[in-house]
């Protein structure tokens, strides 16, 4: 069973193309990163993966489901992280965590269960009574992510989730993801545009124009240059 | 199905702690009518003679004929904030978490449908306590039948606010909602004037409030006061209310992509 399969995905927005024929596998343990200039079509891609809207063409697999056959299967098998902050800064952070694992049919015991686990595993136990508000940006993002795993997602998805964090922070969140797919088996795909955030044994998908230019490890579609040299070269534009 | 109910207790709860949080937009929703009762009902109170037509059994003065169109207008208000709230979730990004629960759209949409009627039911029943200390009160049987009229009511207009959340794109374009929306529906129904006479100054005028599904829904409220059913009202508000969920459920589905300029 595969963690993440796209088939010959395309999309439009009216006469322009956002997507055209964009087919990849992510594989489960496997940490993805899907990088591309502005407007290269990783936004639209993440919409449809996400089911905020659908495709006409194309097929998206999530652990094995069918996103258009059994789309309910396939989002619960899947974690988000969105690029904008999805959280209620009036609330605590036990409410945003019980609102989000109540949408995902968990309550009582087992939702709190899980919910002190995923903010122990991103070394946050302790603070479920701090409102939001009050939580600096690394440790909302954070929390962003503690909140995807909270329904055991077999699939991570994260859009950009780096965005506007100093530089420590951004390294210690890279890093924790990347522990997170090795040591559970979790297939993740991190959509960026900071090529540092990518490491060399890393699957890396660059999208360019609507379409997937590359796939392969980092450190074989590199060669000898550096990633961000190599992907300048490609896409003829700074990463 | 306890995966359903626990997300409607989920979200039911996140409207309500949202809107204590905001005390300025329950104090503006009971001001608003209050304002209306006290002033406007109190100037009209002289120049306009109401005859007694169903369901009023006797001579009714002015501030008492438009406590039904100001609960009405509650509910409209209530369910265009909602929608308001859910273009804020859409431009804020917590929509797109909701949409990626693996429950059925329609379900999610409906839980913040009923959600908002809820709150919107409780806004009702505190102005009416407050129309109390003006004088203003009906029988505990019209208060306690009021409830199963304030329902559909609320639904049918919450729907409608959440079929025009699925077409506005920005917060900005939400003025045109109160200009093309909020207040023709307002003024073109039996809440201020009695149909009668609407039709003194224009046939026309009178054949727009009577169509007006908020007309309905005021009349529903009316008649419920006075524990009377009134069964057209109810068919009327009933008919309109499933169109606009379908609508509204129409521009959340995936495939038609509506939500998807807001995503670019």
């Amino acid at each position: 069973m595969t963690g993440l399969r796209v088939e010959n995905l395309s999309y439009a927005y009216g006469a322009r193309q956002a997507l055209d024929g964009v087919s990849f596998r992510v594989e489960p343990g496997t940490f993805c990163a899907l990088l591309g200039p502005n407007g290269a079509g990783k936004s639209t891609l993440f919409a449809l993966l996400t089911r905020l809207f659908t495709a006409p063409q194309g097929r998206i697999e999530i652990a094995g489901h069918d996103m258009a056959r059994a789309p309910r299967k396939a989002l619960r098998r899947m974690g988000v992280v969105f690029q904008q902050p999805t959280l209620d800064l009036d609330l605590t952070v036990q409410r945003n965590l019980s609102y989000f694992a109540a949408l995902h049919g968990l309550r009582g015991a087992r939702a709190q269960a899980r919910i002190e686990a995923a903010l122990e595993r991103l070394e946050m136990p302790g603070r479920l009574g701090e409102r939001v508000r009050d939580l600096n940006g690394g440790h909302r993002r954070r929390l962003e992510i503690a909140r995807s795993l909270i329904h055991h997602p077999k699939v991570l998805l994260l859009d950009e989730p780096t965005v506007g964090l100093d530089a420590a922070t951004r390294r210690a969140i890279t890093a924790h993801v990347h522990d997170l797919s090795r040591r559970k088996g979790l297939t993740v795909l991190w959509a960026t545009h900071l090529t540092d955030e990518i490491e060399d044994a890393d699957q890396l998908l660059i999208l360019h124009r609507g379409k997937l230019a590359q796939d392969g490890t980092a450190r074989q579609l590199r060669g000898g240059l550096g990633l961000a040299d190599h992907f300048l070269r490609l896409t003829g534009e700074a990463a | 199905m306890t995966a359903w109910l626990a997300a409607l207790a989920a979200i039911t709860q996140r409207e309500a702690l949202r809107f204590i949080g905001q005390r300025g937009r329950f104090v503006a929703a009971l001001v608003r009518p209050m304002l209306w009762l006290v002033v406007f009902a109190a100037g009209f109170r002289a120049a306009l003679g109401l005859s007694i037509t169903p369901p009023y059994a006797t001579y009714t003065t002015y501030e008492v004929y438009i406590v039904p169109g100001l609960c009405g207008m509650i509910l409209l208000f209530n369910g265009m904030q909602s929608s308001l709230s859910m273009v804020y979730d859409r431009e804020m990004g917590s929509m797109r978490l909701l949409l990626t629960s693996p429950l059925p759209r329609w379900w999610l949409l409906v839980c913040r449908l009923l959600a908002s009627t809820a709150i919107s039911i409780l806004q009702v029943y505190v102005f009416l306590a407050l129309a109390v200390i003006f004088g203003i009160r009906f029988g505990w049987g019209g208060y306690a039948a009021l409830l199963p009229a304030l329902v559909p009511a609320g639904l049918m207009l919450g729907a409608l606010g959440l079929a025009l959340s699925s077409v506005i794109r920005q917060l900005e374009n939400f003025a045109g909602v109160m200009n093309f929306v909020i207040f023709p529906m307002f003024f073109l129904s039996t809440a201020l004037y009695p149909l009668w006479k609407m039709a003194e100054s224009s046939a026309l005028l009178r054949d727009i409030c009577a169509v007006n599904p908020f007309s309905q829904a005021v009349e529903l409220i009316r008649f419920a006061l006075y524990q009377q059913q009134n069964t057209a009202a109810l068919a009327w508000v009933l008919l309109s209310g499933l169109v606009w969920l379908g609508l509204a459920v129409w521009g959340y589905d995936p495939a038609r992509g509506l939500i998807r300029k807001a995503a670019k």
